[in-house]
């Protein structure tokens, strides 16, 4: 691949010390690229990094050992002051789209706040006028009446505040949103507009996103590579139907059998034990084995390193599976 | 379907709390049968009154001012009005509850064993040891690995998952009859969530409970329950077998809301068939089809009162005047998600 990736991750570390000597370590040696124009879903179940991948992405977290590369630009230790002016082009949605708004501050103010915090390309501070055009032009853009910015949050319903919360992510035309289980507080039929949202706004604008979620069909809905993570690490990753719907790590395969599929008649999947290990507890060898099915004396000593099994899709494995009909 | 009289049978179930000086209904005209052995699914988005529908089959609602009409005859026995004295020896021993939020149900001070006990020696007359020898078969039944220590753990000590398990054991430490399942597995990760699923379906081999399964989630329902019925704002939109409401759905919003999950196989769309819009608040309620001002069917007959739930199929009933006037939707057709 010659493009330069638009973010990129080299051996990224996120460990917490915990008290009695613990470490829980939250993600675990992981490098990803994620180049400009494609959406990137991250999967996995709770407490496999995702979220504390995201926000080590945008440097919201700092990681503990390992590179981040923005634009092609080392951004891991930048001063904050420094890193402020990156900030306009990466940008985060959130799960809570209520938590994610000052309930005591009207929708124009919240969405006004990115504006005037942030000078304009040319180094000046936006007029009040042009604030005001954009905010109508972002109202537009996520599909709300302009009537909507003179309201308070408390008005509004999830689903359309989500529409706030991605208005206000894309107020200084980022070129890179790290979106965090975006529709997963979302009823089904609202969590289809929002996923509908997404994809007009990446078309419209140019977007790349990385799109955390742990529901596999609405991450394939909207993503063009699938990154499935376990216990702070990639176990597979590729292009999104070869690692949906030909799995070559055992927990991936796990992973989407395990979805209740509205389907009726539909056979049950053989269940996958048990639960994932704690985040804190030692291991060796592969970070799923104790769990695996297909498990070897091999897999619990030595740890697979995420190898490239076919173009365009990696697995860490010894035993990858092979290829489905 | 069983010829015997069913287990639950509820008719025209209603419940309005009071708001503003009006009363404002919640749950309105909710019809349902539950025969033993049987688990049916109750469905629908945040809002649509499945919990509170559950909540007054219980007794369990006790605000102010509440008013719950209809009826609701458990064996035989009606249980709207029924005195609290008499619904609390029928609670845990006839019908058991589980809920969503496992952490929330259990109470963080006592061992979970200590808490089943209770539960046990509350409706039987059984030694501590005779009840904790029981805990721990329930617990063993539920798949809880080393359930003798186990036992002795404090809710936060245990995964999710177990929670879970230990939630569903202390309801069916009295062999309830009748499980209310309200969102079981939501707040679990997929594998686990299979895990639960896989129990429930067991559970009524083992311990022959018939469920109630509340859920907002068309995969659970469709792995899960033998009949479905599919709530919108507070009123009936669709009941019948989980197969024919999947496979033939006789009411837009059924259809809309199964169009609306993203295929996890098969061709991947362009866009989602979202529905526009959201569900009315309860008290906006339009005096038509709650779901006419979404639908892309709705027209004129629509409007003046909710239509009435019509037979449309084997046991399988609509709340739509498309059927009545002659224009059904057409089949969703079986499997229009085809696997890989």
């Amino acid at each position: 691949m010659t493009l330069t990736p638009l973010l990129e991750l080299r051996d990224l570390r996120k460990t917490y010390r915990l008290p009695r000597g613990r470490v829980l370590r939250a993600v675990d040696g992981l490098s990803l690229r994620v180049l400009p124009g494609e959406t990137l879903g991250l999967v996995g179940e709770s407490g496999c990094g995702k979220s504390t991948l995201g926000r080590c992405m945008l440097r919201l977290a700092d990681p503990s050992s390992g590179q981040i590369l923005f634009e092609g630009r080392d951004i891991t230790t930048l001063p904050e002051r420094r890193l402020r002016a990156l900030r306009p082009r990466m940008q985060m949605v959130f799960q809570d789209s209520s938590a994610a708004l000052n309930p005591r501050r009207r929708i124009g103010d919240l969405l006004a706040e990115p504006l005037r915090v942030h000078p304009a390309p040319d180094g000046r501070r936006r007029p009040a006028s042009v604030i005001a055009a954009r905010l109508s032009e972002l109202m537009d853009l996520v599909g709300l009446p302009v009537q909507a910015l003179e309201r308070y949050p408390h008005e509004f319903s999830g689903g359309q505040r989500q529409r706030i919360n991605i208005a206000r992510a894309l107020a200084l035309t980022p070129r890179l949103v790290v979106a965090d289980e975006p529709v997963s507080a979302l009823d089904v039929s609202v969590q289809a507009q929002i996923v509908n949202l997404f994809a007009d706004l990446r078309r419209e604008l140019g977007l790349t996103y990385v799109f955390i979620a742990h529901d596999l069909a609405v991450v394939r809905q909207i993503s063009s590579r699938v990154a499935v993570m376990y216990l702070g690490a990639i176990v597979e990753l590729g292009e999104t139907d070869g690692v949906l719907h030909h799995p070559a790590h055992p927990y991936t395969t796990a992973l989407t059998a395990a979805v209740p599929r509205a389907v009726v008649g539909h056979p049950h999947a053989p269940v996958l034990r048990g639960d994932a290990p704690s985040p804190t507890a030692p291991r060796t060898g592969c970070r799923f084995h104790a769990r695996c099915p297909q498990a070897q004396a091999r897999c619990a000593q030595e740890e697979p390193a995420l190898h490239t099994l076919r173009p365009g899709h990696a697995v860490a494995c010894h035993f990858p599976l092979p290829p489905g009909p | 379907m069983p010829a015997d009289p069913p287990l639950l049978a509820v008719r025209d179930l209603c419940v309005s709390f009071p708001a503003r000086g009006r009363m404002v209904p919640i749950v309105e005209h909710v019809s349902l049968d539950l025969h033993a052995g049987e688990i049916v699914g109750l469905v629908g988005e945040s809002g649509s009154g499945k919990s509170v529908t559950a909540m007054a089959l219980m007794g369990l609602i006790d605000s102010p001012g509440v008013r719950v009409t209809g009826s609701a005859l458990f064996r035989g026995r009606e249980l709207v009005g029924m005195p609290q004295r008499q619904l609390r020896r029928l609670r845990g021993r006839d019908i058991a509850m589980i809920f969503q939020d496992p952490m929330t149900a259990f109470t963080p001070v006592y061992t979970i064993g200590w808490q089943i006990d209770e539960q046990i020696r509350a409706h039987e007359k059984l030694s501590r040891h005779a009840a904790r020898a029981r805990t721990v078969k329930l617990l063993a039944d539920m798949g809880v690995p080393d359930p003798a220590h186990m036992a002795q753990r404090y809710p936060h000590q245990l995964s999710g998952g177990l929670r879970q398990r230990a939630m569903i054991a202390m309801a069916l430490s009295c062999s309830p009859a009748l499980l209310i399942a309200d969102e079981p597995t939501t707040a679990l990760d997929v594998t686990v969530q299979a895990q639960i699923l896989e129990l429930l379906r067991r559970l009524r081999g083992t311990h022959g409970a018939s469920i109630l399964l509340i859920t907002h989630d068309m995969g659970v329902v469709a792995q899960t329950c033998a009949r479905t019925l599919v709530l919108y704002s507070g009123r009936m939109a669709e009941t019948g077998p989980t197969e024919a409401v999947f496979d033939r759905p006789g009411h837009p919003y059924t259809a809309a809301l199964l169009d609306a999950i993203p295929p996890l196989y098969g061709p991947r769309p362009d866009r989602l068939p979202a529905i526009d819009g959201i569900p009315p608040q309860p008290a906006d309620r339009p005096a038509g089809c709650a779901f006419a001002p979404r639908c892309g069917h709705a027209h004129e007959t629509c409007l003046p009162a909710p239509p009435p739930p019509v037979p449309i199929g084997p046991g399988q009933q609509a709340a739509c005047v498309l059927p009545a006037e002659g224009t059904p939707l057409p089949p969703r057709g079986p499997m229009t998600e085809c696997t890989a």
